[in-house]
């Protein structure tokens, strides 16, 4: 069963809708204690990475989430979390995987940010969290920074002015950008596959 | 034992990597004590008046993403708000916005813990503009949406409100601008000279505005045949095309019209 990582940051509500559509079994993770409770793990987040950083270690989640040896899934901020450091408040984070979450450059790149809407994910290497989705598949993005993209975890890329981490894997870690409960299909696709990951 | 389908080696890499970000398709919903109020005419649904099942049917056709117009007078409009974004949060697996009646950081903080992805401001941001900031800080720029409502008058652009029938003294321009710089995550405008006109959208205005913007623009007003939502994504390069009428009464079925986009070389996620 999912334990959902619940450390204040952001609305949570469209996460648990989705899994119950699915079927997907989850609890919530309120105490240290609970950990024990779960085969695997599920961070959310939206808004402010640095204040995100400051409420998951003010719950006192940070030397645990670090030692998880079962699968863990960071979603958008929750994704970010897992890396070394943040231009979002300048925020250093768990350095779970080696990489930098960075801004968007919208002088050079004359982008529009937020990244908002539904971008093409290309997958880099074969992975069973992607099992059964098409590289090329849209996801629903909404996000002003991102992940560089490192060909040693970046394991699904997407390209907005610039290449970036779609998804992420270090070991049991796993981390995606985009919003897989509002991703129709493909993100509950996704959804399932990470139910079934040893 | 399933194994990825992962074809992007036989795919001419420059081709894939030029557009990968799709133009967004949205149907708007206009609800009343929670029920849909303009006519709709899909033949298999079972209750035409049900916004979460007009909902659904919209996203199995592949709209992008949903706005919800809550018109309601009475009292209970809160009551009956949250209780519609519940269902759709529950029911539905594409983003989507909720509007009317916002005026108070309680009222957007109860939609979002209902599962609503964003809030669309309008009369409540030109009254206190301060309130695009508060909201921004509070939830994140994402999640505001300032909707617009624009008319020619005599030569100049100007914000109307009340469905266009109270002029401000506010020029369009200046006041995307200005919230634009007060956090809004996203406009959409409006133009009340094409809206039920069907005579397609106002694309030198959208264009003029989008070419200055740096959040996205979701185009409003005007659209009545397939044509217009190549015309605008065309020559204004807007990031997204909403329409009512013509979605409900079926007179364009977004499968085709998501055919006719990609044919046109518009980015569409089909």
């Amino acid at each position: 069963m999912i334990g959902i990582v619940n450390y204040g940051a952001g609305n949570i509500f469209s996460l648990t809708a989705a899994l119950d559509r699915q079927g997907i079994l989850y609890g919530m993770i309120d105490t240290v204690a609970d950990f024990d409770h779960y085969d695997r793990y599920i961070i959310p987040g939206v808004g402010h990475a640095g204040t995100a950083m400051q409420k998951l270690q003010e719950k006192g989640f940070v030397p645990i989430i670090k030692s998880l040896k079962k699968p863990v899934l960071g979603i958008c901020v929750g994704m970010q979390l897992l890396t070394s450091f943040s231009e979002e408040g300048n925020a250093t984070l768990t350095s779970i995987i080696p990489m930098d979450t960075l801004h968007f450059n919208t002088e050079h790149l004359k982008l529009k940010v937020p990244h908002m809407g539904w971008n093409k994910v290309r997958l880099e290497t074969e992975n069973e969290l992607f099992k059964n989705i098409e590289t090329h598949s849209f996801f629903y993005f909404v996000h002003s920074y991102f992940i560089e993209f490192n060909p040693n975890f970046t394991i699904a890329s997407a390209n907005y002015g610039i290449k970036f981490s779609a998804a992420v894997k270090r070991d049991n870690y796993y981390g995606v950008q985009f919003h897989p409960e509002k991703s129709g299909g493909a993100g509950e696709q996704l959804l399932k596959n990470f139910t079934y990951l040893n | 034992m399933n194994s990825i389908k992962n074809t992007f080696s036989s795919v001419p890499l420059e081709v894939e990597e030029r557009n990968t970000f799709a133009k967004r398709i949205i149907p708007c919903l206009d609800v009343k004590d929670g029920r849909t109020v303009k006519g709709v005419n899909f033949v298999n649904l079972r209750d035409a008046g049900d916004p979460v099942e007009l909902a659904w049917q919209y996203s199995q056709q592949g709209a992008d993403e949903l706005i919800f117009l809550d018109i309601t007078a009475t009292h209970e409009r809160r009551k009956t708000m949250i209780e519609l974004v519940k269902s759709v949060a529950r029911q539905i697996n594409i983003p989507f916005t909720i509007g009317g009646g916002i005026n108070e950081l309680t009222d957007a903080d109860a939609l979002l813990n209902a599962g609503a992805d964003k809030i669309s401001i309008n009369s409540a941001a030109v009254r206190n503009p301060a309130f695009i900031n508060q909201l921004a800080e509070a939830f994140g720029k994402q999640f505001v949406v300032v909707a617009v409502d624009t008319k020619n008058n005599s030569e100049k652009n100007i914000v109307f409100l009340n469905g266009g029938r109270i002029a401000t003294g506010l020029e369009t321009e200046q006041w995307i601008k200005e919230a634009e710089d007060r956090g809004a995550g996203e406009i959409l405008l409006t133009s009340m000279d094409h809206d039920g006109t069907q005579n397609g959208f106002d694309c030198d205005l959208l264009k003029e505005i989008n070419d200055n913007l740096s959040i996205p623009l979701i185009a409003s007003g005007g659209a009545g045949a397939i044509q217009h939502f190549i015309d605008v994504f065309q020559q204004s390069n807007v990031d997204a095309a909403l329409a009512a009428s013509v979605f409900h009464y079926g007179e364009i079925r977004i499968p085709l019209l998501k055919e006719e986009l990609k044919r046109n070389k518009v980015e569409v996620r089909l």
